[in-house]
């Protein structure tokens, strides 16, 4: 029992993480069909931006973290779109999505290159400390983790539902042509739906890299993970990402322990197979009917 | 280098003209380049002709994926994959079942084109970008069976002195004379896509890329067509796994995983997509290029992805479009002073 | 007449000795600058240059300055065969790396039909076995280092059994290959066996489960970033069992990325900057100052390869590149001889090398040698 609740809590750690990087995926998807391959270069990089501006500025922790965050955001949430969406949009969804990966491997690289090829420390702002629960060692990190992701993304659900801005912003995801005939501003919207990306992507970066250690090569597994998670979730959906991220998670989690380490990427591999052939549509995913 | 074999969705009233004369400048430069790359080597040492073999190989991997992304319009990311498969059944039918490569090579195209109809099956059924989900996953656990199963792949320490083939008893152990087989070889097989694309069956798969609910309504079995030619495109990673094994003569997973994939898409797109001789473009940028920017050292993939990206925002067609484009340019130009 | 002579022949040779001091002796560096193999192969490649400037600025080897290429293979064996057959197109005198042991394999047949030395950074057990005479490791093979482990795991831990952790890439697969049939050599059960990927980041769950094996000790055989990143998690689910392992485990990396989860932390060092020989401190810190970091084991190999083939040709006395490998073979580098091997080195026939190794632990964030190890056979 303390084995398996041990097993649980870190699947649910990651598994928050993922979510994070899943529902901005699926945000710019919902918004401009955009299919990001670059979202775990999204959740490494902020990380990197930090630590590069404490040492090139000299700055305090605090400083440096601002100025990361905040050019990240500018970057890559107002840049990304202004800059490359926008262009490429008009040519189609597929040209989009290639552009993605090529992003992600100027990130990645540009990382390497423009900061260091080995992994950095990132400061923690909770204790590295241990609590025991039902006999199982639960570590502060991982209930830190789980606390923010939740705490954001239940902000987030508030600030769609809740909001006057948000409702705009559902609208438009949902219907952008009859958004506009009801006067939203649609473009707004969606450029305010990669901010939003960008700032979950900043959230999981400043979660995950204290336990992952800033590195340009640690958005592999996370981008892989995040689009899992969407697509076994429900692509359409925000509730979906935030599923398909913890499902995805403590999948991983128990295929480690109970299944083989060595196949344990195999496990959440075959979910999500399996959930294409029975629930295309994702767990919490509703069908599709435009499009064409 | 610029006659396209199909035009891009940019001439949709050139599309209709048979041209014949544009075809066969397709197949006459076809033919030019493998006599060219035929004696291309002489002086260029070994390293040299092993880049150039290999940038062929990897032509043709990236031939497949553009007869699947190119002119079906499928995004397939599990390429590299299918190269890793026929590459390992090559290595491993011939170095330890002793079977001959021409036997391999046909084996690791069909197995590789029977995968391609399995995977692509249902998740055609359920919508074209399904393949791409489906393929990521496939590519992955490949990439872990390739890794794991050190039994039958050989594991992380990969298998090591595989056979190069020989032709009617002419050894091919050398880098000149595997690099002309393999010269021989991916002319072959451009020249059966070229007429594969030519066919009333390669036009339906255009058909199918420029608008596939037109291409539905006038009769064409859609699902069939798209099925086949991801199936195609995956043989053709299989022929190319099958000349990169004897290439060179050892085999790991690492060439074959996701991220290779990843590039083979670029490489494509890169070339231009839709393009029958793209993918040589394409390829040359992806393999030739880190030669090219030596002094750049490892920059050379940020370099390659930002022409990419450029190509992308100005000229979706790629670099075949930017060259049909100067073309055009120049030629109007020329009638102009006229 | 002969004044003449004479005089023309010293001539001569005024002119052509500057000649000659600009000759150049080409050496290619074949390594890991980008891919997985980045880390490693960086520090090998700033050891090689390390080595060269050092060379380079008391005259050379036999008066001849060193030329040094660095290629990328991206840590891809196709690439790194293709880089050391250019490197030999080219001329180079000897090859110098790749690093990791799959590269090493796939390329170590195209040095040995060149009949050229190459001089390789792995530690895979199996690339000595295969009777290739053109092969040097700059290192201690698995074969070499595993029964000393296995030997402390039962002398000193007093384990009974033991969790494995290890890497699945060449280097760790070998390493656990190795280690195995050690541990049951020694009467030692094995409680779990735990591969993990290559760039692994979460180790939260490969920690629960070592933990929950109950062994008495866990034998950790990562690589260095990876290394640290287990100890974190390790340290989060509250391990306690002694953590062993071998020189990657014990690095100054490790001990900075990981911080308070690397103290206590025992095992095997072949290289290391902070062993108590002074000439590899000295290294250390004209590393730290070129820079800017501290260097690894891979560092110390870079910089031990260049001198070995200085060596080499000095005691031949000249340039014949096939003589460099039948110099090497069995020769015994004493640092009296040739200060820049740091520490004296046996090489056997099969390419492997016998040197003195060391047992350290982490204490306060620091690496503390508490044994020398003699040379198998001193």
């Amino acid at each position: 029992m303390a084995e398996f609740l041990a097993y649980l809590i870190a699947g649910i750690a990651t598994g928050a993480i993922y979510a994070l990087a899943a529902i901005g995926f699926t945000l710019v998807w919902q918004t401009s069909q955009t299919i990001n391959f670059a979202q775990g270069e999204f959740v490494m990089l902020p990380a990197v931006l930090v630590l590069l501006a404490i040492k090139l500025f000299g700055a305090p922790i605090w400083l440096g973290a601002l100025i990361g965050i905040a050019a990240f955001i500018l970057i890559f949430g107002v840049g990304f779109k202004l800059t490359i969406v926008d262009p490429m949009i008009r040519h189609g969804v597929l040209p989009l999505a290639i552009a993605t990966m090529a992003l992600s491997i100027i990130m990645k690289e540009g990382a390497k290159d423009g900061f260091s090829a080995e992994a950095q420390k990132f400061p923690s702002f909770v204790p590295t400390e241990t609590i025991s629960v039902f006999g199982a060692a639960i570590s502060l990190q991982h209930v830190a983790i789980i606390v923010v992701a939740f705490g954001v993304i239940g902000l987030l659900q508030w600030f769609v539902g809740g909001t006057k801005l948000g409702r705009q912003m559902q609208a438009t995801a949902q219907n952008p042509t009859v958004a506009r005939i009801l006067g939203i501003p649609v473009e707004r919207m969606v450029l305010l739906t990669f901010v939003i990306n960008a700032a979950l992507a900043v959230v999981a970066s400043v979660l995950i890299s204290p336990i992952y250690l800033a590195k340009f090569s640690n958005g592999e597994v996370i981008g892989l993970f995040a689009f899992i998670a969407a697509i076994v979730g429900g692509f359409n959906q925000v509730r979906g990402a935030l599923v398909g991220g913890l499902i995805v998670g403590i999948v991983d989690s128990m295929a480690a322990a109970y299944i083989s380490t060595s196949y344990r990427l195999a496990v959440p591999l075959l979910l999500l197979v399996v959930i294409i052939l029975v629930k295309p549509e994702g767990l919490m995913g509703r069908k599709e009917e435009r499009r064409v | 280098m610029t006659a396209p074999a199909t035009h891009g969705a940019t001439a949709p009233v050139a599309r209709r003209l048979p041209l014949p004369a544009f075809v066969d400048g397709t197949l006459l430069t076809l033919v030019a380049a493998a006599v060219i790359l035929w004696f291309a080597p002489s002086g260029m040492g070994r390293y040299g002709t092993y880049v150039l073999s290999l940038w062929l190989v990897m032509s043709v991997a990236v031939m497949g994926l553009n007869l699947t992304l190119g002119y079906a319009g499928l995004k397939s990311l599990a390429q590299a994959a299918f190269m890793g498969i026929g590459a390992y059944a090559t290595a491993l039918l011939t170095s330890k079942v002793g079977l001959n490569w021409y036997a391999s090579f046909a084996i690791s195209g069909l197995l590789t084109f029977a995968v391609g109809l399995v995977l692509g099956f249902p998740a055609l059924r359920v919508k074209a970008h399904y393949l791409a989900f489906v393929t990521l996953a496939f590519s992955t656990l490949i990439w872990l069976v390739l890794r794991n199963e050190q039994w039958l792949t050989g594991g992380v320490f990969g298998l090591s002195n595989i056979p190069r083939p020989s032709f009617f008893g002419l050894k091919l152990d050398g880098a000149l004379a595997f690099h002309r087989f393999v010269v021989v070889v991916t002319f072959l097989l451009a020249v059966v896509l070229w007429w594969m694309i030519r066919s009333p069956w390669g036009r339906a798969f255009t058909a199918l890329r420029e608008n596939p609910i037109r291409a539905a309504s006038l009769g064409i079995d859609t699902r069939m067509y798209t099925l086949l030619a991801f199936a195609i495109g995956s043989a053709y990673a299989g022929f190319a796994g099958a000349l990169y094994a004897p290439l060179v003569e050892f085999i790991d997973p690492s060439p074959f995983s996701l991220s290779q994939s990843f590039f083979l898409l670029l490489m494509v797109v890169a070339g231009g997509a839709g393009y029958l001789l793209g993918p040589f473009i394409g390829a040359l940028l992806g393999v030739v290029l880190p030669e090219w920017l030596r002094f750049a050292g490892s920059l050379y993939l940020i370099i390659f992805a930002a022409i990419v990206m450029l190509l992308l925002i100005a000229c979706p067609q790629g670099m075949s479009g930017l060259l049909e484009r100067g073309w055009t340019k120049l030629t109007g130009k020329k009638e102009g002073a006229r | 007449m002969n004044r003449h002579w004479i005089i023309a022949a010293a001539l001569g040779m005024a002119v052509s000795l500057p000649a000659l001091a600009q000759d150049k002796v080409k050496l290619v560096d074949v390594v890991e600058l980008s891919g997985a193999g980045a880390t490693a192969g960086t520090n090998w490649k700033n050891g090689i240059d390390l080595a060269v400037a050092d060379i380079n600025a008391k005259g050379g080897i036999l008066g001849k300055q060193i030329e040094i290429v660095h290629y990328d293979t991206q840590t891809n064996p196709g690439n790194t065969r293709a880089a050391v057959q250019r490197a030999i197109d080219e001329g180079t005198y000897a090859v110098l790396g790749p690093v990791f042991s799959g590269p090493i394999g796939a390329s170590m047949q195209i040095a040995q039909r060149a009949e050229i030395a190459q001089l390789v950074g792995g530690e895979a057990a199996g690339l000595t076995k295969q009777g290739n005479q053109y092969l040097f490791r700059t290192s201690l093979s698995q074969t070499a280092a595993m029964p000393k482990i296995a030997k402390y795991l039962k002398d000193t831990v007093k384990a009974g059994s033991v969790a494995v952790v290890w890497v699945n890439n060449d280097f760790g697969k070998g390493g656990r290959d190795a280690i195995i049939p050690e541990l049951e050599k020694a009467g030692i059960k094995l409680a779990v066996d735990v591969a993990t990927e290559q760039g692994q980041a979460d180790f939260a769950a490969d920690a629960i489960k070592v933990k929950n094996s109950n062994a008495d000790a866990v034998f950790v055989y990562l690589n260095e970033e990876e290394s640290a990143r287990f100890l974190r998690a390790a340290k989060q689910q509250g391990i306690t069992k002694p953590m062993v392992g071998e020189t990657t485990l014990l690095g100054a990396k490790v001990i900075e990325l990981a911080g308070d989860a690397a103290n206590g932390v025992k095992g095997h060092v072949g290289l290391s900057i902070d062993a108590p020989i002074p000439a590899f401190q000295e290294f250390g810190k004209k590393f730290q100052a070129k820079y800017n970091y501290v260097s690894d084991h891979n560092g110390m190999k870079g910089y031990m390869a260049v001198y070995m083939v200085k060596w080499a040709t000095e005691k031949q006395k000249k340039f014949d590149k096939k003589g460099v490998a039948d110099t090497l073979r069995g020769a015994t580098i004493k640092t009296s001889e040739e200060p820049g091997i740091l520490i004296e080195t046996t090489i056997e026939t099969n390419g492997d090398l016998d040197r003195e190794s060391f047992l350290a632990e982490v204490k306060d964030g620091k690496q503390v040698i508490t044994a020398t190890l003699p040379k198998i056979n001193p």
